[in-house]
């Protein structure tokens, strides 16, 4: 949705007067913060990367199952290395893991995704990017229950949604947060949608990441912007350690752009 | 808004079945929507995970058709990894995707997006668009657009999907089909033997099944 077109959200009745952007992230950098990045790999070296805390693979294992596998930081496509640069560049110290659910790129399945995301939520990491959905309705239950496990175990699920009129998960679940695209080239301008199911909406207009063999480029798509909510979900949790997947999800709410007072001297919008 | 729709008839003459007719047609569209240097439609090959070229208009149209490259890499990689369209620009300053692109057009774009062709639930292909023109246009209206042709590409390639393979069960079913001639040789045997009444209903009978099979054969035909 372009800037230009977001509607103004009010919130008439507030006792958070101190959430603001400054509140909720100011000063902070997402250290302390474990992000796992379910993609297609990472390459770690890449300079707007700048190294990761682990990687691992979901391969297929000797009974015909899958398994996850720590692997070298590798990434065939480029997809993942470019989310994880952006996450970088809003979170430069949170500790990035990547879980390639993806190997080689191809159209991959929903078994790996479930098996990495299943994996991802065992781990306890604080926050997951998902920059993809399938959508495959056979998988659509088991997905729901694993974003469900990892809503009370305090794991964000922050997954991009699908801009095209197709059934896709898990950006349509609850218990995680929902993110397409603005055009506005602010990295850490959000704003809350009030007309669900895709509840924010961040920067995906030709934004600058990384391309692989150390490039850069021009990126658009939802893809790119759910790593910048990843991003601002890290920081908000460096610095207000306690906050549970709603509350965390409360705060974004309240310190959106089209929510939060201008200049940050009031909490959320009540005129 | 000035549009110029350029069609390239020798293409769509080439096609020979209205399918593929009606794919190239809608790469047409699009690339007349977005005044595009090329565009194409890339179906993964289930076997050995290539992309295959099954429609492709402007630059590479008289050479690509059938050609095939590997999946997973370049923005179709991309596109299959997030199920979502995408942009990629200046991909002149990014060697990966101008020699995955040249490889498989013999063009060097500056842009390309991308979405997933998705058919029951899979990932099936990847449109492409090479090079959209400088109108003032949208980003997001732009991926808006692209979204809704890929629909219609995927709806397509699922009717042709199902075409293909009802074509492939009738002309399998002569194989598979029981003998009827021993039946019916004994019904010629019987019938004049039988009761005026009953050798009416049967003749009737007969007389139907008759008819039925020729409509059908007509509606196959046709």
């Amino acid at each position: 949705m372009p800037a230009s077109a977001m509607p103004e959200e009010r919130f008439d009745v507030s006792p958070l007067g101190t959430v603001t952007p400054d509140w909720a992230w100011g000063g902070a950098n997402g250290s302390g913060i474990r992000v796992c990045l379910l993609d297609s790999g990472v390459e770690a070296d890449h300079p707007l990367v700048g190294g990761l805390d682990g990687a691992v693979d979901v391969i297929a294992d000797e009974d015909g199952g899958l398994k996850v596998v720590p692997t070298d930081p590798v990434d065939n496509a480029g997809h993942g290395t470019a989310c994880a640069s952006v996450i970088r560049s809003v979170a430069p110290a949170a500790l990035l893991t990547s879980v390639r659910v993806l190997s080689s790129g191809k159209t991959g399945s929903g078994a790996a995704l479930l098996t990495g995301l299943g994996w991802a939520v065992e781990q306890g990491f604080d926050v997951i990017n998902m920059s993809l959905s399938t959508t495959r309705t056979d998988f659509r239950a088991a997905l729901r229950d694993l974003a469900d496990s990892a809503y009370f175990r305090r794991c964000v699920i922050v997954a991009s949604a699908h801009n095209m009129p197709v059934h896709s998960y898990p950006w349509r679940f609850p218990s995680v947060i929902s993110v397409a695209s603005h055009d506005n080239p602010d990295p850490m301008t959000y704003y809350y949608n009030p007309a669900p199911p895709v509840e924010f909406y961040a920067r995906g207009v030709r934004v600058p990441v990384a391309g692989l063999g150390g490039r850069r480029i021009l990126t658009t798509g939802n893809s790119f912007a759910t790593p910048h909510i990843a991003g601002i979900c890290a920081l908000i949790l460096s610095k207000h350690r306690w906050l549970t997947p709603f509350q965390l999800k409360s705060v974004l709410y309240l310190a959106a752009e089209n929510v939060a007072v201008p200049d940050g001297d009031g909490g959320a919008r009540v005129d | 808004m000035e549009m110029e729709a350029r069609v390239s008839t020798d293409v769509l003459e080439s096609a020979g079945i209205p399918q593929r007719r009606l794919l190239q047609s809608i790469v047409e569209v699009a690339r007349s929507v977005f005044g595009a240097a090329a565009t194409s439609v890339m179906l993964v090959d289930p076997a050995s995970g290539d992309l295959v070229f099954e429609a492709v208009a402007g630059e590479g149209e008289r050479h690509l058709l059938g050609s095939r490259f590997p999946g997973g890499t370049g923005i179709a990689g991309w596109v299959m990894v997030s199920g979502q369209p995408l942009v990629v620009d200046d991909v002149t300053d990014n060697p990966q995707f101008a020699r995955d692109a040249a490889e498989s057009t013999g063009y060097v774009p500056r842009s390309i997006m991308a979405a997933p062709l998705i058919c029951d639930g899979d990932c099936i292909g990847v449109l492409e668009i090479l090079d959209r023109d400088s109108r003032p246009r949208s980003d997001l209206g732009d991926m808006a657009s692209l979204g809704l042709l890929a629909i219609e590409m995927a709806t397509v390639l699922e009717v042709i999907v199902q075409l293909r393979r009802s074509e492939a069960e009738r002309a399998a079913a002569p194989r598979t089909g029981h003998d009827l001639s021993p039946l019916l040789q004994r019904v010629a045997e019987r019938l004049p033997r039988a009761d005026e009444k009953v050798g009416a209903t049967v003749t009737r009978l007969l007389m139907m099944a008759d008819d039925l099979l020729a409509d059908t054969l007509a509606d196959g035909d046709g």
